[in-house]
């Protein structure tokens, strides 16, 4: 069986639960973190292999404790000829995957970081941010 | 009194003139001193590159045959304000098409709009024309659906009423839910702080006392050459003063510029959305600022650390048109990434392009180092904070 690839986001009060954990002892799911990251609002973001015969009972479980769950299929690709370097897109980015070059302040785009969670989508006023199916 | 307009201009068009982007006159005043830095240099250039809204174009389509006197007209769906004459119309930047689901969908999405339509026209793509008129006995049609280009049209005036805000606010959110504003996604409980300015590269920033922009001021606008028309609208400069009497730099000025968008650039004219918000138009303006006096030159000396935004709330204290803000912070602090506010330390982001803004100071410098582009002596200046200009309160 091959892994499920999924994006989980929560909010401050779940980064501090092990649901990683849970999801191993109470699901039995074979776990790979690919990506993993806490932003200093202890926002968190993580992107997971999954495995196991109870996948869709470990996401109700997240589901039900307030993290969100997405199926990764996609890739997040930057326009570099519409992108403006505005920078509005910085400090929503959750994991830094969308920062800021100091002192030069050009906006740089690193893939390896992003976790396909969508907000720059919405955000970037030239729509620059595009997913790849 | 250092040099003249006249003096200038002479130097420029014999190649000799020195110029300098703010962002180098800062660093040159900072190794030889205000005085050795006033007298090397001619001339400094500005830059600004972000929404502009109080943006827009007026428009000639020519007439057709049988003519029409246009009563609504459309650009790709987004109603052009037609009661101008017969065929002239003004796209406003912040328009948006009729059957466009607003905020029905919250928070909406905004996709294309009247900055877009300007962009679509600055970039020569086909746009479609409709027009609804009721007909009279020299303008016999009642319609027309049509296709046209930048080049098919008489004239594209950009004429933009506000712009090339002088400082604007840090805006950020105390509410505890996330709310989507003209200032972006704003993250519940001061989750982020999002500013505005190119801070040291701005130009009002630059001439805080309106001492040499004033109507008639030649400017880069939009990729292309442009002029001061007006005072922008809500111009009401002043100089920001913390509680002991210490200056943080101007403040509520704003410029109103005209320009032919034929020979402007997709590049440096933009269309945007603000997601829950609606659309607008980003608008690249640089302007030169010549060295007349040592007090001038001192003024366009002004670095991040002299230059402060005020914090402002956009879940309650903006809306809610209250008085006061969460106090001032530097642009230094601003672009350092992350400020502290009501002691919390919070991440900040910039909604206008420094990257950008850097490189229109560096072609207007270009463009006035080659020769190409003179500058013009203002028919006179703009009102400055010895006017006391204010804002007025619409009751209702
Ligand atoms: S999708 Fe966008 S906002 Fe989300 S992590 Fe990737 S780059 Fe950042
Ligand atoms: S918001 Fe869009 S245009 Fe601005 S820096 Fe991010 S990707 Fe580029």
């Amino acid at each position: 069986m091959s892994p499920k690839k999924i994006v989980l986001r929560f909010g401050p009060d779940i980064t501090e639960k092990p649901i990683i954990y849970r999801l191993v002892k109470d699901y039995d799911l074979l776990i790979n973190i690919v990506k993993a990251n806490v932003n200093p609002q202890k926002e968190g973001t993580m992107v997971l292999e999954i495995t196991g015969d109870h996948i869709e009972g470990g996401m109700n479980y997240l589901r039900g404790i307030g993290v969100q769950v997405q199926a990764l299929s996609q890739e997040i690709v930057r326009d570099e000829d519409r992108c403006t370097m505005c920078g509005a897109c910085t400090a929503i980015c959750p994991t830094g995957a969308l920062f800021i070059e100091r002192p030069a302040m050009e906006v740089n785009f690193d893939g390896d970081k992003c976790v396909v969670c969508q907000l720059c989508l919405k955000i970037c006023p030239v729509r620059a941010m595009e997913v790849r199916l | 009194m250092l040099r003249s307009y006249s003096e200038i201009n002479a130097k420029i068009k014999s190649g000799k003139a020195v110029v300098m982007s703010a962002d180098e006159f800062i660093s040159l005043v900072e190794e030889k001193g205000l005085s050795a830095a006033a007298r090397t240099v001619d001339v400094v250039t500005t830059g600004t590159f972000g929404t502009m809204c109080s943006s827009g174009a007026f428009l000639n389509f020519g007439h057709s045959s049988p003519r029409i006197r246009m009563q609504k007209a459309w650009l790709n769906g987004v109603p052009a304000y037609a009661g101008i004459a017969a065929v002239d119309a003004y796209i406003g930047a912040t328009e948006l098409p009729e059957d466009d689901p607003l905020n029905s969908n919250y928070p909406g999405e905004f996709r294309y709009g009247g900055g877009h339509v300007i962009e679509d026209l600055v970039s020569h793509r086909p746009l479609s024309l409709k027009a609804i008129s009721y007909g009279t006995d020299c303008y016999p049609r009642k319609s027309i659906d049509t296709t046209i280009t930048i080049d098919d049209i008489n004239e594209a005036t950009l004429f933009n009423p506000r712009n090339a805000y002088q400082n604007y606010n840090c805006a950020v959110n105390l509410s505890g839910r996330t709310i989507y504003t003209y200032m972006g996604m704003l993250k519940p409980n001061l989750g982020n702080a999002h500013y505005s300015s190119s801070g040291q590269l701005s130009p009002l920033l630059k001439d805080p006392h309106f001492k040499t922009i004033g109507i008639g001021t030649r400017i880069f606008l939009g990729g292309g050459t442009g002029y001061v028309a007006w005072h922008g609208t809500q111009h009401f400069p002043s100089i920001q003063e913390s509680p002991d009497g210490k200056s943080l730099g101007p403040a509520g000025g704003t410029l109103a510029v005209i320009g032919d968008l034929k020979q402007m650039s997709p590049r440096w004219l933009k269309g945007v959305s603000f997601t829950g918000y609606g659309s607008s138009l980003a608008v690249g303006i640089g302007v030169p600022i010549p060295l007349l006096s040592e007090e001038i030159a001192l003024y366009a000396a002004a670095a991040d650390r002299d230059l402060y935004a005020p914090v402002v709330d956009y879940s309650d204290a903006y809306p809610g048109r209250k008085p006061g803000n969460l106090g001032q912070v530097s642009y230094a602090d601003l672009k350092s990434g992350k400020i502290t506010v009501q002691g919390k330390e919070i991440p900040t982001a910039p909604l206008s392009s420094y990257p950008m803004a850097r490189e229109i100071a560096g072609i207007l410098k270009e463009r006035i180092s080659s020769g190409s582009f003179l500058l013009a002596e203002p028919v006179q200046l703009l009102p400055s904070p010895a006017d006391g200009r204010s804002g007025k309160v619409l009751n209702g």
